[in-house]
This record gives C-alpha cells, sequence and structure tokens, in this order.
C-alpha cells in the first residue's frame, strides 16, 4: 500500500505499552482491538489514577472538613479544571460532570430545551446522529408540541451545508449535531454549522464523543453553545463525561436534578439552588471517575496532538486504501473529511457473521446498526461492521483485519 | 476452546445461502413480526393453520446467517406439527442452547436436523439470533404478542 508515511514522528510502540489490555491474547492470538469508538482503551495512568483515588485519598467532595474530603475535593477540582482547559473553556464553572454525552444531551434537552422551545417551535439535527442526539430531542418536542426536523446528508455520508441551512429558520430553537460521526466517522463542519446558527441567534449543541479522542477541541473558538464529551472514548473511566456550557446560560437554566449538592439553602418552603456547576450536579459524584478522566486529559495533554493526528489520518488511508481493494467490499461512509472509522459491508455475509468470525481470529469490531438506526436506514442496511482506529491501532492491526476478512471468504465461501 | 465451525456448520451455510420457504404466503392465517433490537433484524413468519396443526409455513426478512438458518430449518420442522408439537420443540431448541448437560442431552433427539445448532452454546451473544425465528413463530401461534423480541 503506497502511502505516505506520517510527517511527524509518533512513537505508537511507546503509547502501545502504556495499555495493558492490548498486550493480551484472544483465542490464543494476539489481540487487535478495533473497537475504539464504542469505547476506548485505558492506559496505566488512567487505571492508576483511579486506584490511587481509592487507596490513599478517597472521600466525599465538597462537604468534609476532614483532611481526607479536602484532598478528594482538590482532586476532583483539578480534573474539572483539566477538562475545562483541554476544551479551551475560559472558565472551570462552565465545566459540568456528567455520566457522558448522554446524559450532557438529556440535560441540555431537558432544562435549557424546556425553556426555550415551545409549541410551534423546531428542533434541527442532522441526519448522521447516535440516538443519544436524536432521542432526547425527540422527547422534548413531544412534551413541547414542537417539531424535530432533520438536516440530510448526500451518498458519502457528508451533510448538504445548503440544506443545512434552508433548515435554520425562525422556528428554530436549538441546533444539535454531532462534530464526528460515530457510524461514518464524518468530520462535520462545525464552525461553519455554528456560525450559520449564530448568525441567525440559534444555540448550539455539539455532540462531541467520538470528536474528542481525535481532534483538538476548542469550544471558544468554535463558539458553539454547549459541547459533550465522554470520558470513556476518551481513554478514561466509564460512567463520567463532561458537559461544556455558556455560564450565561447555565446561570439561566434551571437544575436538572435536585438533591445534595445543588443547593444554597433548603427549607420546607423553598430551596435556593447553588451557582453552577454545582446546581447540575445533584447527589454525590462519580468521584474517582472524574479524577480518572483528569488523567485521562493529562494523558492526551502529554502527547503531540498534531503528530496523533497525521498518524491517525495515514493509518485511515491505509485501512480504506485496503478494505477498498478487498472484492465484495463496500465502505460505508466515504466523506472527505473523516476520522478513525471504517464501517463496511461484506457482499453476501451478514454483519454479524463476519464480526464472529473477526473475534475468532482476536480481532474486536463492532458489528451492529451503531446506535445509529437512522443512518443504516439511509443506506437500506440493517447492521455493517465497523472497525475504529484510535491512537493506539497499527497498520499491523489493518493487516491483520484483512486476513481475519479473509477467514470470512473461506467460511461462506 | 470455541471452534468456529462448530458455530458455521455445513448446514446452517447451506440454508443462508438458499433459505427454504422463503417469501410471503399468501392468505396466511397468522403472521408475526420478530425483531431483535441487539442488532436490528426484523423477520417475519406467516403460517397456514388446518386446526391446530401447522400446514403452511414461509417467512421472509433480513439477518445474519444463524438467524436466516434458523428460521429456514424452523419452517422445515413445523410443517405438519401440531402447535402443540412446535411448543414442545421451542423449548428443547432454547434447552439446547442455553440449558445446562442434562437438559441439553434430553433435548438433542427430540430435534433432529436442528440439534446442528448446539455449537450456538458457545457463542451466548448469537443465541438470541438462533432464537428469534422460533419466538416469532410462537407469538403467531399465540397471538401473544404482535411483535415478538429477543429483549
Amino acid at each position: 500500500m503506497a502511502t505516505a508515511e506520517p510527517k511527524a514522528v509518533f512513537d505508537v510502540e511507546s503509547v502501545r505499552r502504556q495499555f495493558p489490555a492490548l498486550a493480551q491474547e484472544v483465542y490464543g492470538k494476539p489481540f487487535v482491538y478495533l473497537d475504539s469508538a464504542a469505547s476506548a482503551q485505558k492506559p496505566n495512568a488512567v487505571i492508576e489514577a483511579e486506584m490511587q483515588c481509592y487507596r490513599e485519598y478517597y472521600s466525599n467532595v465538597h462537604r468534609g472538613v476532614h483532611y481526607m474530603s479536602q484532598k478528594a475535593t482538590e482532586a476532583y477540582e483539578e480534573a474539572r479544571d483539566k477538562v475545562s482547559s483541554f476544551i479551551g473553556s475560559g472558565c472551570k464553572r462552565e465545566v459540568i460532570f456528567v455520566r457522558g454525552t448522554t446524559e450532557g444531551i438529556n440535560l441540555i434537552a431537558s432544562t435549557f430545551g424546556r425553556q426555550r422551545v415551545g409549541a410551534g417551535d423546531e428542533v434541527l439535527i442532522t441526519a448522521m446522529e447516535h440516538h443519544s442526539n436524536i432521542v432526547p430531542w425527540q422527547m422534548l418536542c413531544e412534551q413541547q408540541g414542537a417539531k424535530l426536523v432533520v438536516a440530510p446528508m448526500n451518498q458519502r455520508g457528508e451533510l448538504i451545508f445548503e440544506e443545512y441551512e434552508r433548515r435554520l429558520t425562525e422556528r428554530t430553537k436549538i441546533v444539535a449535531f454531532v462534530h464526528v460521526s460515530n457510524a461514518l466517522g464524518t468530520i462535520n463542519p462545525a464552525a461553519e454549522m455554528i456560525a450559520a446558527a449564530q448568525e441567525r441567534g440559534i444555540p448550539t449543541v455539539v455532540d462531541g464523543a467520538q470528536a474528542a479522542p481525535h481532534l483538538g477541541i476548542d469550544v471558544a473558538a468554535l463558539g458553539c453553545d454547549f459541547y459533550t464529551l465522554s470520558g470513556h472514548k476518551m481513554f478514561g473511566p466509564t460512567g463520567i463525561g463532561a458537559l461544556y456550557g455558556k455560564l450565561e446560560h447555565l446561570i439561566a437554566m434551571p437544575p436538572y436534578q435536585g438533591g445534595g449538592e445543588m443547593i444554597l439553602t433548603v427549607s420546607f418552603d423553598k430551596t435556593e439552588y447553588a451557582e453552577p456547576p454545582a446546581k447540575f450536579e445533584a447527589g454525590t459524584p462519580n468521584i474517582a471517575g472524574a479524577i480518572g478522566f483528569g488523567a485521562a486529559v493529562d494523558f492526551l495533554r502529554g502527547l503531540d496532538l498534531e503528530a496523533v493526528a497525521a498518524y491517525e489520518a495515514d493509518l485511515l488511508a491505509y485501512g480504506t486504501a485496503a478494505l477498498q481493494a478487498v472484492p465484495g467490499l463496500e465502505l460505508i461512509g466515504t466523506a472527505q473529511h473523516k476520522a478513525a472509522v471504517l464501517s463496511f459491508l461484506i457482499d453476501g455475509v451478514h454483519a454479524h457473521d463476519v464480526g464472529t468470525i473477526l473475534d475468532h481470529e482476536g480481532i474486536a469490531v463492532r458489528a451492529g446498526h451503531h446506535c445509529a438506526q437512522p443512518v443504516m436506514d439511509f443506506y437500506g442496511v440493517a447492521a455493517t461492521a465497523r472497525a475504529s482506529l484510535a491512537l493506539y491501532n497499527t497498520r499491523q492491526d489493518i493487516d491483520r483485519l484483512i486476513a481475519g476478512i479473509g477467514q470470512i471468504r473461506e467460511v461462506f465461501g | 476452546m470455541t471452534v468456529l465451525t462448530d458455530l458455521y456448520q455445513e448446514v446452517i451455510l447451506d440454508h443462508n445461502r438458499a433459505p427454504r420457504n422463503f417469501g410471503p404466503l399468501d392468505h396466511p392465517d397468522r403472521t408475526a413480526n420478530g425483531h431483535n433490537p441487539l442488532c436490528g433484524d426484523e423477520l417475519r413468519v406467516y403460517v397456514a393453520l388446518d386446526g391446530n396443526t401447522v400446514t403452511a409455513i414461509q417467512f421472509e426478512g433480513s439477518g445474519c446467517a444463524i438467524s436466516k438458518a434458523s428460521a429456514s430449518l424452523m419452517t422445515e420442522a413445523v410443517k405438519g406439527k401440531s402447535t402443540a408439537e412446535v411448543d414442545t420443540m421451542f423449548r428443547a431448541f432454547h434447552d439446547l442452547m442455553t440449558g445446562d448437560p442434562s437438559v441439553r442431552e434430553a433435548a438433542g433427539p427430540q430435534l433432529g436436523k436442528l440439534a446442528v445448532f448446539e455449537g450456538v452454546r458457545e457463542f451466548p451473544i448469537r443465541v438470541k439470533c438462533a432464537t428469534l425465528a422460533w419466538h416469532t413463530l410462537e407469538a403467531a401461534l399465540h397471538e401473544d404478542a404482535k411483535v415478538a423480541s429477543t429483549e
């Protein structure tokens, strides 16, 4: 495969050594993990950070006057600082810890959404959304008597920008879109989409679950009103993510859940709410998870992210060319601007069978609808197989994938 | 260690390539849709009955090799059987893949050709693929659900 070598130096082997799960065998074969878009593996630093919290300074946060609570609170808030500066938010109060992108979007829909969207209004999304950026808006529209409008994409899986712009009307009260599609790998022109909405005074919500592990995120430069992240896709723990929101919105929004932590004073007559971010973090949070998330951000910031991007682009080009050379294989999602995802169909073989046979070769891929059934419907398929790449994958992994696909032909003839 | 050929036996591959009783049935007495939310696979089963006896059965839909072959082999196995016999076969089929060894041993002989699905038990995530058609048929026969689901 004659593709250019990566321009910047990125030492993938030293990165791989930091991920203990990768150094295993599955069915007696070296493990090839090509399912990072579902969830990424964890580096030692993340695993250690979570363990260290439980071993050395675990306590509840923002509550105790004692030493351990103080230590845990500092570490938890330090993690917020790290996430805040990683995504270019000017103020750590704009970062709310949530369970993940799904909870982030649900939070916006049920607070900001209910304030802004009324009967006859519209919420605009795109044709390539994950279920988590469809269903919360559908629920909101149903409650409010509003309409969910979908901006279409072309056969390559790219947003049709003029069609998107045409759907930005005076009825549009929120625009919510995915930064990088999990099913297709498409990188949406987020800055242009946000600018077009902003010109018309429409607030924007960006689902950044798949973007954060691959692209540098700068919410200030993007100018979005909200941006959501999942820690586990960024090499951090599960059950933790972040929601960025402009402070003016967070101040004006009603709380999401009621409980401890999110209050100033409570009486049976009236409760005064805390300021953001505490206002949106009712109950004891995922303390160790947040600290692990902070360690994942440190891990990413310790890398030359431009070199990582060049490395991943090379890997994607190599994988694309290799898959396209397989007879009877069709790539689904061939956007010009694309990240880390190779969704494909093999003529006459269902994605589940592809997944099972590759699994027996030690190769983990996702097979299914990728929580994006409307995307599958668009292409008229029930499911695809998806190999998704991360910074720890190699050309050898792609070669193994291609050899595994050869096995599929052996079985199915 | 599990072996792939235990799962993809020749009979299964054959029924996947050339499913029997595939396509709609004219004037069915019962129909039901089956859905596996895990993968989005959908299946439709059509049944003609004479009293309690299955006289004709057809299926259509899309699915993996396991689900398609299972539906195909099921249609062959249940034709001419009473609904009570179908119920017994379904239980035996389910036991074959999920039961403990003694249950499996008892189930095997009742199933004839369907015993080729025994290998599926080594692939727990695929059990739902093999049972989707049966859940759908049960729904059609007993009309207890418009849409059968593996979940």
